[in-house]
């Protein structure tokens, strides 16, 4: 007969309608599958009892398809075909991907996303993740005995648009059904039932294979918000054991290396390493192919000695991004460990010293992600009552639009937690406009030029109608994995457009945080740069009206009149295009606005009286008639 | 008139209390649904359901739906691991046949 688990009080399901659902990390260098069982989180294990799920996938000619210890062991026999740390490119452009040179792939430039070419034809970053998704959706099915409701899949913080989107696509081309996306950083959180605990901030200190990321939380009314991520792309346990590896060679005095000896002295030092978070010592020994031998001892002090700069360099993103967040460290109420490399003592103890308390460490760091997106599935599926929790995140760029003079209006605030919808009214700049672009932006800064151009799409068929008088109201909205949609509607017609948001590149963790920076060190520079666009702006639609009511109306000026007023004209189009050298130019163009104001004072009273006497005039004929 | 635990069964429901944080046992019970007519109710109890029938197996508390007992009365709940599927598994001397996958049953 079946096997049953045990559910929530009065939550039981009935037959063959079990809400299976799990919790994905889909990680760079490695991916596991957990789910909540009998109200506990467990990782899935493979048949032979591995749990985690190497994130490398093999491309044979005949079409086959390896994914995890199989493709990992054929990296270096087969570098084109066995992708690895696929994550890095979801959503990502040639251009963004900086060291190119330096990997074994045959990368294609395509339109939106880098493509591979391999033995099985051109993949897709998207293509190459859902091959990991479709393993561990497999080995979900048969480890609880039926078909999956759905999954949470665990992305960075960072992750923009196009990378989460990416995310999403890749589930649904392998058959999952996406509850939500999740920070990573939340969902360890979530693991260690952050989000039951009184109010507070929280770090999640996360150190990979290859990779490190810190993240500040903070926990108010069960929502998370990202208050600030910081991080190294190349940095994670990799570098741990290439140091280890260097002491090795420089004890055996060993001559330059064959490929074989140097991945077996690699395996060596990751072993001595790992040895080291139990002992105190470890004896490491190697014979190479060539015969040479070595056999040393090395000590957790020399480990920590030689490792000391590369735990230096996971503190200083961490410290960046307490400032960032504005915190300090005794403002942190607890912190999180995320990653393999968090076992090594000198780690726990750094970040101990760094925080000022002891880090959580009592779950897997390697699991935990896994473990707090399958607690989020499981209330996401329904099987938990609902007044348990309902965790939202936030947005971590502010999003909007481009008004004129080139401007950023922002519609939806960074940290707004999700799922959220605002609206706000836009109208036209000139007489008879009857199309609308909307530039939709991803950014901090004032200036549209300085933030990120996610989508564009014009809004066509707008009755035309005098500056100002059309209601164009945008909406936008985003749903619960932090994807936009942008629309666009004319009230008076009812005319629409909209558009969904995959952006076309995607922006690095690097460029996220430094967006970020940059808007407060150019806080400044943004304010003037607002201003005086602004006052082009102003300015513009000033002559403009000017030489309309002037080519209406030029019989009620004289010469001498009409050649003042086009030396004002002349004089504030000279100002617009200055030289925007001095700080305060907007108000040289402000006083030029003016000046063109007052030109145009007496013609714009004469036009006014011209229109009175003619409203009379009909009035008269009216009455008479 | 008894329903029991097999020992490997009470660890695992005494181990997932003790993580869960709150529970005083858990809840078995049958209703009619499924295929076959009836299905196995398998809870949490977070406090003593008036009315229940109480049984102590291995240090664990089962309470039981009294409507139900009649139907499972008798029954041994093991814990089981089936390849990569693993939970729990109701012995129940009264079931007549139940359906392909054993959800649901008739007695």
């Amino acid at each position: 007969m079946a096997l049953l688990q045990i559910a929530e009080p009065g939550m039981s399901t009935a037959p063959h309608q079990h809400r299976l659902a799990v919790g994905i990390d889909l990680g760079t260098t490695n991916s596991l599958v957990a789910t909540v069982r009998s109200g506990l989180a467990v990782v899935l294990d493979d048949e032979a009892g591995r749990s985690l799920l190497p994130s490398v996938v093999r491309y044979h000619a005949n079409g086959d398809v390896n994914v995890g210890y199989a493709a990992q062991a054929a990296q270096n026999s087969d570098p084109h075909n066995a992708i690895a740390s696929v994550k890095r490119f979801m959503g990502r452009g040639l251009a963004d991907i900086d060291d190119i040179a330096s990997l074994p792939y045959r990368f294609v430039d395509a339109p939106g996303m880098v493509q591979l070419r391999t033995a099985a034809g051109v993949k897709s970053p998207v293509e190459v993740s859902a091959e990991i998704l479709k393993v561990l959706s497999r080995r979900a099915e048969t480890a609880l005995g039926g078909e999956l409701v759905g999954a949470v899949i665990t992305v960075p913080a960072y992750f923009d648009d196009a990378q989460r989107q990416a995310t999403k696509d890749a589930a649904q081309l392998a058959g999952l059904n996406v509850l939500r996306l999740l920070n990573e950083p939340t969902a360890a959180a979530i693991a260690y039932g952050l989000d039951n605990a009184s109010e507070g901030v929280y770090a999640v200190y996360d150190l990979g294979g290859g990779t490190f990321d810190i993240s500040i939380l903070k926990l108010s009314k069960g929502v998370f918000e990202v208050l600030a991520t910081n991080g190294d792309s190349a940095l994670g346990g990799d570098d741990f054991d290439q140091r280890v590896f260097c002491w090795i060679v420089e004890q055996g005095r060993f001559q330059p290396l064959s490929a074989g000896d140097m991945r077996l002295l690699l395996t060596k030092a990751r072993d001595a390493k790992e040895a080291l978070t139990e002992h105190t010592e470890v004896r490491v020994t190697a014979v190479l192919s060539t015969g040479e031998m070595m056999d040393a001892t090395l000590t957790q002090a020399d480990f920590n000695a030689m490792t000391a700069s590369l735990v230096s360099k996971t503190l200083a993103p961490t410290r960046k991004a307490l400032r960032d967040a504005g915190l300090a460290v005794d403002e942190v109420k607890g912190v999180v460990m995320v990653g393999g490399s968090t076992r090594m003592p000198c780690i726990r103890q750094a970040v101990a010293d760094f925080f000022r308390q002891t880090p959580l460490t009592n779950l897997d760091p390697d699991k935990v992600v896994a473990l707090g997106a399958a607690m989020q599935a499981d209330v996401l599926a329904g099987n938990r009552a609902g007044d348990d929790w309902l965790l939202l995140d936030v947005i971590p760029l502010s999003l909007g639009l481009e008004t004129m003079g080139g401007l950023t209006e922002k519609v939806i605030p960074r940290n707004t937690t999700i799922p959220t919808a605002r609206a706000q009214e836009f109208t036209t700049f000139k007489d008879g406009q009857t199309a609308m672009s909307v530039q939709v932006l991803q950014g901090e800064r004032e200036l549209a030029s300085d933030c990120r151009s996610l989508a564009r799409f014009e809004l066509r068929g707008i009755p035309p109608m005098v500056a100002g008088a059309a209601r164009i109201r945008v909406t936008f909205q985003v749903d619960a994995d932090g994807l936009l949609s942008v629309s666009a509607r004319e009230q008076s017609s009812g005319v629409e457009a909209s558009v969904q948001v995959k952006p076309s590149y995607g922006l690095g963790d690097d460029e996220i945080t430094r967006m970020l920076k940059d808007a407060f060190t150019h806080a400044k520079d943004d304010m003037y740069a607002r201003a005086l666009n602004e006052q082009i702006v102003d300015a513009q639609g000033l002559i403009a009206a000017t030489r309309a009511a002037m080519a209406e109306d030029a019989a009620l000026l004289s010469a001498d009149e009409i050649a003042t007023i086009e030396a004002s004209i002349a004089a504030l189009e000279k100002l617009m295009a200055g030289p925007d050298v001095e700080a305060n130019h907007h108000l040289a163009i402000k006083r030029g606005i003016e000046a063109l104001n007052a030109a145009t004072t007496e013609f714009a009273q004469r036009r006014m009286d011209q229109n009175v006497r003619r409203a009379m005039a009909g009035q008269k004929l009216e009455t008479f008639g | 008139m008894a329903v029991t635990l097999s020992e490997r069964a009470a660890q695992h429901v005494t181990s997932y209390l003790a993580k869960r944080g709150k529970g005083v046992g858990i809840r078995l019970g049958v209703r009619t649904t499924g295929c076959s007519g009836m299905a196995y109710k398998l809870e949490f109890a977070d406090e003593a359901p008036e009315g229940d029938e109480v049984f102590t197996s291995h240090g664990v508390t089962v309470f039981v739906e009294p409507k139900s007992l009649d139907y499972i009365d008798g029954t041994e709940l093991d814990y089981a691991r089936e390849v990569l599927n693993e939970g729990f598994k109701f012995n129940n001397p009264n079931v007549k046949n139940e359906c392909g996958c054993g959800e649901s049953f008739n007695v």
